[in-house]
């Protein structure tokens, strides 16, 4: 695993701070969707990001705004830091005309092709070839930008993932594959369902480049995808990153927090490592960051997540004729 | 007017495409080195070279999605398949990819892709290498199937395909790859979502697309020529969307249907067609429409049982003497 990073650029005080607001601008968002959701006020499907901060910060903020990502189902961070508004987010988590799939997408299938956003997807390791198209595509055109795809690590079992990897590293496309394990497929812990559970590992069978990162360290996952993000627009070269992560909700709302497959305990020991409270401690220390501005900065995202929640309430509903439009392009 | 075979007029439609938009290329199993596993990409390596012929692994899914990936941000892929039986493991990106990225990014994201490959039965390849998936992809919204008969439709309608911008089944047919016919010289493209009458008649239309406008043509001679019935053969050309108005007229004109298709009976092509003639032209009919199907159950091996299992022109004869109650 790469060596957390230790030693803070005072020079660098301003992105520090960044990166700790946007976790927590992100926080505040899933705990405020997932009060919604009880409330009835969204519905379907809704998979928190709670505890996993760290890797889609990290890893977008290493990424240009010209670059492609694809995400799974658990995509509400990943669409934000990527500039979605929240507003957008939450109305279309909320199914109204004014979110960012037009309310037909819903939680699941969040897009914004203006902010390179391609979603949202939500068969389990369907959308890594996808991601791969997109590296093809760069390829192709020759430019330098970079696609990005994340999954779960129950993900690494199924077939699209080990036919992609293949195809990326025989065809050298400019592709990220970032796995966030977060140690559980729904229920079933990764060591129950895979012979080999060192994920970063299994690029050697495709002689991809791999990186195992602290996926609770904002800023070792940060460096860990610039650096992959370097390997694709200077050598047009795959990598696969694992990111050690936790979530600390259930995988979806209808799941309770631990249930059967994991101890309270486990929990409770995990959220010792919290992302959030790992960057303030360490910001604290360095002195770039007081409690003052921690809570000034809670203050405004909790503004800013209060507005998107007033937003998706007030929003309509999508037209009832919308329900057969974009079945196919005129 | 050039006589070539389907083979060809698919090789000229590809050619040409790619010539017209550089966004265009050319995916799948065997499609450069190899020429093609049944030769419709034959050249294309050499004019194109590997950046846009571009051979892949045995691998459909991963395939099918790097080019669903591609047409996301604006590339306009044809993806091959040596057969649509392999498809079935890419029907994923097919289904839940292709087919339902523009509704589900509220029209932000175009699918302009073609997937295409030959379908149905060919010659004693047994069950899993002798299936006809048309009604498979038809059932699904955002999807556009396409499926010839002739050289002439081929090349027109892959060029339309090719141009659309929505995703495209393209079912050729493994038999129909060496079958002739005229093919004009200067450019030209066949609208998807159109029929085409193949034969005008009176009497009773024949409702087919790809390999049965053959059988439905030989059945209409014989018809003519044994029983003085004057049969007009439809040729579907596209399924989805489908040319119901053609449908309504022809059957408004002769008052009877067959519909003869390559594919098993259950749910099949037909019986969305025979749903539409009753609902559109039900006072024009004057006897029930029957279809003339693959027998329901897996391809067998063995040359006779397999003859018995595809659609023929006796059962398409004796179907028509049942709607014009000739016995």
């Amino acid at each position: 695993m790469a060596a957390p990073t230790t030693q803070l650029d005072p020079n660098q005080a301003d992105f520090y701070r960044q990166l700790l607001r946007e976790m927590l601008l992100v926080r505040r968002f899933e705990e405020r969707a997932g009060e919604a959701y009880a409330q009835g006020r969204i519905g379907g499907f809704c998979h928190l990001y709670i505890g996993q901060e760290a890797v889609a910060i990290g890893a977008l903020t290493a990424l240009r705004e010209d670059d492609y990502v694809f995400t799974s189902y658990r995509e509400h961070a990943h669409a934000i830091t990527r500039g979605v508004s929240p507003r957008a987010v939450m109305a279309e988590l909320f199914g109204k005309a004014t979110g960012c799939s037009g309310g037909k997408g819903g939680s699941m299938h969040l897009f914004d092709v203006d902010k390179g956003f391609l979603g949202g997807h939500a068969i389990v390791g369907g959308h890594i070839p996808l991601a791969a198209g997109a590296g093809f595509a760069i390829k192709y055109r020759d430019t330098d930008q970079v696609a990005i795809c994340f999954f779960g690590e129950a993900a690494v079992n199924i077939g699209a993932f080990h036919e992609t990897l293949n195809m990326a590293a025989l065809w050298k496309l400019p592709t990220i594959f970032l796995c966030e394990n977060n140690r559980y497929g729904m229920g079933t812990a990764l060591e129950r369902a895979a012979a080999v559970y060192d994920i970063a590992e299994r690029a050697c069978s495709y002689d991809m480049a791999s990186e195992t990162v602290d996926g609770m360290d904002v800023l070792a996952m940060h460096e860990a995808v610039a650096r992959a993000a370097e390997r694709a627009r200077k050598d047009k070269l795959p990598t696969l990153i694992e990111a050690r992560t936790y979530r600390y909700m259930g995988h979806s709302m209808a799941d309770p927090i631990h249930g059967h497959y994991r101890t309270k305990e486990e929990l409770e020991e995990q959220k010792q490592r919290d992302p959030i409270e790992g960057l303030k401690h360490r910001l604290f220390e360095a002195g770039l960051l007081d409690q003052e501005g921690v809570e000034k900065m809670d203050e405004e995202v909790q503004a800013e997540v209060a507005d998107a929640l007033t937003f998706a309430d007030e929003s309509p509903d999508p037209e009832p004729d919308a329900l057969y439009t974009h079945v196919y392009q005129d | 007017m050039a006589t070539i075979t389907y083979r060809d007029a698919l090789n000229q439609a590809l050619r040409e495409e790619m010539e017209r938009d550089p966004n265009v290329f050319l995916m799948g199993e065997e499609v450069g080195v190899y020429q093609g596993a049944y030769k419709v990409s034959r050249g294309l390596l050499e004019q194109f070279g590997d950046r846009r012929i571009v051979d892949t692994p045995i691998a459909e899914l991963g395939f099918a999605g790097v080019g669903v990936g591609a047409a996301m941000v604006g590339l306009r892929p044809v993806i091959e398949f040596m057969t649509w039986n392999f498809a079935l493991l890419a029907i994923d990106q097919v289904v839940n990819s292709a087919a339902k990225m523009l509704y589900m990014s509220n029209g932000q994201i175009p699918m302009p892709m073609v997937f295409r490959g030959p379908g149905g039965a060919a010659l004693q390849l047994a069950a899993q290498h002798s299936q006809a998936f048309e009604s498979w992809y038809a059932h699904i919204p955002g999807l556009k199937v396409v499926a010839p008969a002739t050289p002439y439709d081929a090349k027109g309608l892959l060029k339309s395909a090719i141009r659309d911008d929505n995703p495209v089944v393209f079912l050729e047919g493994e038999m129909l790859y060496n079958v002739k016919g005229e093919v004009p010289d200067e450019e030209y493209t066949v609208p998807l979502g159109s029929a085409d009458v193949k034969r005008p008649g009176k009497d009773v239309t024949l409702i087919c697309h790809s390999k049965t406008v053959a059988v439905a043509l030989k059945s209409a001679e014989r018809l003519d020529g044994e029983l003085g019935v004057d049969a007009e053969v439809l040729d579907l050309r596209t399924i989805r969307p489908l040319d119901v108005p053609a449908i309504v007229e022809s059957v408004q004109k002769t008052n009877r249907a067959v519909i003869i298709e390559e594919g098993w009976p259950f749910c099949g092509i037909g019986a969305q067609v025979v749903d539409e003639i009753q609902r559109e032209a039900f006072d024009y009919l004057d006897a029930p429409i029957l279809r003339v199907t693959q027998a329901d159950v897996p391809m067998p091996y063995n040359k006779q049982l397999e003859r018995a299992a595809k659609p023929h022109p006796e059962q398409v004869i004796d179907a028509v003497r049942r709607v014009a109650y000739l016995d």
